[in-house]
């Protein structure tokens, strides 16, 4: 790979490339338009593997309950897990601070004008937590149903949430979202008594129709009820997160992990 | 809009393609996106009015070719084009498919302006500096 831009170009290949031209002359890259990002990213998930830690990207429209989701989740696993959370929002430390109260650190990345996180900003924020003394990293992305799903944060899984408040087809209105999500979580379903036009199983179809076969699981933060199915889950990759790297990996990660 | 830091991003992927080839200017880009990528090329377009403007790909025009949906059933084998919303199998239905197509993002070529040899682009000039 080409050290000054990260293309395919090799010495070996170059020649394929280079005409003699004195005019225009075209290159072919193929190259992904993220590809800086995309680096990045497998840089903190090194930093995230390095310590045994499982990374999570928690993606949902604006006020869907991501913040609620965290203090329920934080509140459930005080005694058993070791949590940090990196907050992503367009302004305030209101989240953050919500998130600290819980006895748990938080750090906030303010992205001003910027409506997604990307893997930049999260390696910034990474080198903050002390990551040794961590099982769990909750990324809430800025609430956004499109632009958070193109960009790479170096996290394991994606966890979208989908409140019953928002409308049952969602997954359809926002493919690109839910495509990406390893787990679908159906908030505020305490109220769904109130409403009469949410369904569940149309929710679930449309997500289907996707070709995702990710959980789909309803729960309410704010009632603390359906959380035992996301809270195994999260147990679950915990523990695969800090089981041992296979022993090859070990070369990889000391070359991409020099700087820190 | 994401669509604006796609684009810084990809100036500077071209820029440094450009300085690494000595080119005066870079005078064309072609990408190609795919509906699923999650990128609007409209917005893309745009976006990249805005980027370009004090680059080496200031009065660069950018071409985008649309990549189709296609999908390939798990279950029967079949490979059908889809819709951004419907990804399931079009001959049995089955929801296990496999993307073949949709979701590419890609800086596929740079036209550049003057230059032609590259830059050694690391210690070994041997090797990189193709003349
Ligand atoms: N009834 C009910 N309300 C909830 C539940 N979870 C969250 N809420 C409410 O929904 C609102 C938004 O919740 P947040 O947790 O701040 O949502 P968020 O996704 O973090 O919001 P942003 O970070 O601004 O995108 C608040 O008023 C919460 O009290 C729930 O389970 N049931
Ligand atoms: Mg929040
Ligand atoms: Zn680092
Ligand atoms: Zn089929």
């Amino acid at each position: 790979m080409c050290n000054t831009c990260g293309c395919t170009i090799t010495p070996a290949n170059q020649y394929l490339l280079y005409r003699p031209v004195e005019q225009q002359h075209t290159l072919s890259v193929l190259n992904h338009l993220l590809a800086e990002n995309n680096a990045q990213a497998a840089h903190n998930r090194a930093h995230f593997d390095a310590h045994g830690v499982l990374a999570l990207n928690l993606m949902s429209s604006p006020g869907a309950g991501k913040t609620a989701l965290l203090e329920a989740t934080i509140a459930a696993l005080r005694d058993e897990m070791r949590i940090a959370v990196i907050e992503g929002d367009l302004e305030t430390e209101n989240d953050a601070e919500r998130i600290r109260a819980q006895g748990v650190p938080a750090v906030q990345i303010t992205t001003g004008t910027a409506c997604h996180l990307d893997a930049h900003m999260v390696h910034g924020a990474l080198h903050q937590i002390d990551l040794d003394r961590i099982d769990i990293v909750f990324i809430e992305n800025v609430g956004n149903l499109v632009c958070p799903a193109s960009f790479d944060l170096g996290q394991h899984r994606n966890v979208v949430l989908l409140s019953v408040t928002e409308g049952d087809d969602k997954p359809a209105k926002y493919p690109v979202m839910f495509r990406a999500a390893d787990l679908v979580l159906l908030t505020k379903t305490d109220l769904l008594p109130h409403l009469d036009d949410f369904d569940p199983a149309q929710a679930e179809r449309c997500l289907r129709r996707l070709a995702n076969p990710a959980p789909l699981w309803p729960l309410s933060s704010k009632k603390m009820t359906g959380l035992e199915p996301w809270l195994n889950w999260l147990r679950g990759h915990a523990r695969k997160a800090s089981a041992p790297a296979p022993a090859h990996s070990g070369v990889e990660l000391s070359s991409t992990l020099n700087h820190a | 809009m994401h669509e604006l830091s796609i684009c810084q991003s990809l100036i500077r992927q071209i820029e440094a393609l450009a300085r690494q080839h000595r080119a005066q200017a870079i005078t064309r880009v072609t990408l190609q996106i795919g509906p699923l990528s999650g990128v609007a090329p409209e917005l893309l377009e745009q976006a990249f009015r805005v980027a370009r403007k004090g680059t080496l790909a200031e009065t660069a025009r950018m071409v985008t070719w649309r990549a189709p949906i296609r999908v390939r059933c798990e279950q029967c084998g079949k490979e059908s084009a889809a819709m951004i919303n419907h990804l399931t199998c079009a001959r049995c239905g089955d929801g296990h498919t496999q993307l073949i197509s949709g979701n590419e993002m890609q800086l596929v070529s740079v036209e550049l302006l003057g230059g032609g040899h590259t830059l050694p682009s690391n210690g070994n000039q041997e090797d990189t500096a193709y003349v």
